[in-house]
């Protein structure tokens, strides 16, 4: 069993928005177009988009992170909008676990955009049918393309890498590995989605000095007091005077 | 969520029609075992079927408008093994053809007897048909309640509280319309009628009160920390990605105040219930304005208590929706 899915490192994710228009450039170009706006210079301009890039605050200030947060489907495991889609038009392919709307069978009911907790799915007012991200499903397997190129395009677009794609399944995949190793979590794991999609933690680099790391407790000179003990502003030698 | 009036007017008038029929074929079981007078054949059971018809098919008309594509509609009857919307377009027009059938037995006299039960009563094909109706009215309201109660990310809904809601509110305004019906056309089943329809407004009272009871106490699962996945109390949302809506921000927000929405559970809570009581009280001696009265006052109340009913349900995706920028 294969199921894609997108590694999204917050770590690294600068909310450069890179994603968002590489994807909407993509995919309003690709089969799951047109992904139409609406009144789009306007005063309130609206669309349809499979990603959208948010920021949060995390804290109180000053001890405050700013944390942005790419959004998309999250190609669940269970996914809980497939089951109750009406006409089948939203279903879960077999050999790679992608979640799709076929665009034909929609009836634009809404339905299954109030079965997903995430808010991943909209309606696209133009067509009148739901969409969602596809994982780039038109790319991923495109021979026609260098195999460098063949991932989703919101993976090609990041410019920090904060965007990592692969088979979750196989425990050797570089997504896998990154889940397992870096901390990856899944969304909302509250409603029991099995999000495929996973997110990898902030992180922090500190180093733990403990005092006898500065400090040689068992210097031997020290010990016998053999040495003067000199003041802690004065300069020190190892093993001659001793702090 | 935002409560579209398409579905508003489907349940409710899908809800009223199904009362309507039960409240025919109640009549007509009590008939049969002689605890009622016989009332006409067809003005009362054919033209209550048909005002039963006329009602479902407004629901079903006001369904259309919710579609983005309703010329695919038909697509719909495909998934019944797992999507309750599904059974619910199967079960509509099921429910549509029996009343129909019905309505045109009770309209033709057609009654030859088919079988007679032990106890020698005969049975006709408007009792079957009628059997048949029941059958499919409780399914068409469980169908109904069971495509927002299965939703589990809304908590508000989650409940058998919702199936109990839909039962019984739709059969006390079918059973308040039959009453009113029955003022013009057969005016010796009024007090039987209007009666049911106090006790059953009354049992819709308490069980829409326990729900009401129960959503003002639910704790949300979902919260900003499981939604982003990051472990602090004070997460702040700074940016939702775009500065205009999206159906994101459309289609799951209400945008009324909270006082907005305690006027309108006070209303329903009046419109549906108390006054609907009331007038129930004053039409059992078979006022035809009376009760028609109570019809349009409870039937108003209900669109009120849907359109709350929708707008109390929060969905937790609107979580990450919380500030513009």
């Amino acid at each position: 069993m294969t199921q894609l899915a997108l590694v999204i490192d917050l770590n690294v994710c600068v909310g450069c928005h890179a994603c968002v228009t590489s994807c909407k450039e993509w995919n309003t170009a690709g089969a799951a177009g047109p992904m139409g706006d609406q009144n789009p210079y306007g005063a309130d301009p609206t669309g349809t988009f499979f990603n959208r890039v948010q920021t949060f605050e995390v804290g109180e200030f000053p001890n405050t992170e700013t944390v942005h947060f790419p959004k998309s489907c999250l190609h669940c495991e269970e996914p809980p909008c497939v089951p109750v889609c009406p006409t089948g038009a939203s279903y879960k392919r077999k050999e790679d676990g992608i979640v799709l709307v076929d665009y034909d069978k929609c009836i634009g009911c809404k339905y299954c955009s109030w079965a997903c907790p995430y808010g991943a799915r909209e309606l696209d007012e133009q067509q009148q049918v739901m969409k969602k991200c596809t994982l780039c499903v038109d790319r991923i397997y495109d021979m026609s393309m260098d195999e460098a190129d063949r991932k989703p395009s919101c993976v090609k677009a990041c410019p920090t890498s904060a965007r990592l794609f692969g088979d979750i399944h196989d425990p050797e995949s570089v997504v896998s590995v990154a889940i397992r190793e870096s901390g990856g979590y899944a969304l909302m794991p509250e409603w029991g989605t099995h999000p495929a999609n996973h997110y990898l933690p902030r992180r922090k680099t500190r180093i733990k000095i403990h005092e006898d790391e500065l400090e040689r407790a068992d210097n031997p000179l020290k010990v016998d007091r053999q040495l003067p003990k000199p003041a802690m502003s004065e300069p020190t030698l190892d093993d001659v005077t001793t702090w | 969520m935002h409560p579209a009036f398409s579905v508003i007017f489907l349940t409710t008038f899908i809800g009223a029609a199904q009362g309507l029929f039960l409240a025919l074929f109640t009549a007509q079981s009590y008939a049969a075992f002689k605890l009622l007078p016989q009332p006409d054949s067809q003005a009362f059971y054919g033209w209550g079927s048909l005002l039963a018809l006329a009602l479902l098919a407004l629901g079903l008309g006001a369904s259309f408008f919710h579609l983005g594509h309703p010329e695919r509609a038909w697509r719909t009857a495909t998934k019944w093994r797992t999507s309750w919307l599904s059974r619910e377009v199967i079960v509509l027009p099921a429910f549509m053809g029996v009343v129909f059938l019905y309505g045109l037995a009770h309209w033709l006299d057609w009654h030859p007897v088919l079988v007679t039960l032990p106890s020698g009563l005969p049975v006709d094909p408007t009792a079957v048909l009628g059997v048949v109706g029941t059958v499919l009215a409780f399914a068409l309201f469980v169908c109904t309640a069971m495509i927002y109660a299965c939703l589990k990310f809304l908590a508000e809904w989650h409940s058998p509280l919702t199936v109990a809601n839909y039962i019984l509110l739709g059969s006390a305004s079918g059973f308040t319309l039959a009453a009113a019906f029955a003022a013009l056309a057969a005016p010796e089943l009024v007090g039987f009628l209007a009666g049911w329809a106090a006790i059953i407004t009354a049992l819709g009272l308490i069980s829409r009160a326990a729900s009401l009871f129960r959503n003002a106490r639910l704790k949300p699962k979902s919260s900003l920390r499981t939604a982003i996945g990051v472990k602090h109390p004070r997460i702040v949302q700074k940016a939702q990605g775009f500065m205009g809506g999206s159906f994101n921000t459309r289609e799951f927000f209400h945008g009324r105040t909270v006082a907005v929405l305690r006027v309108v559970k006070w209303g329903f809570l009046m419109g549906v219930f108390v006054v609907p009581l009331l007038l129930l009280g004053f039409g059992l001696r078979g006022s035809a304005e009376v009760l028609s009265l109570a019809f349009a006052v409870q039937y108003s109340g209900l669109l009120a208590e849907r359109w709350f009913f929708f707008a109390q349900a929060n969905h937790p995706q609107n979580l990450y929706y919380q500030s513009i920028a």
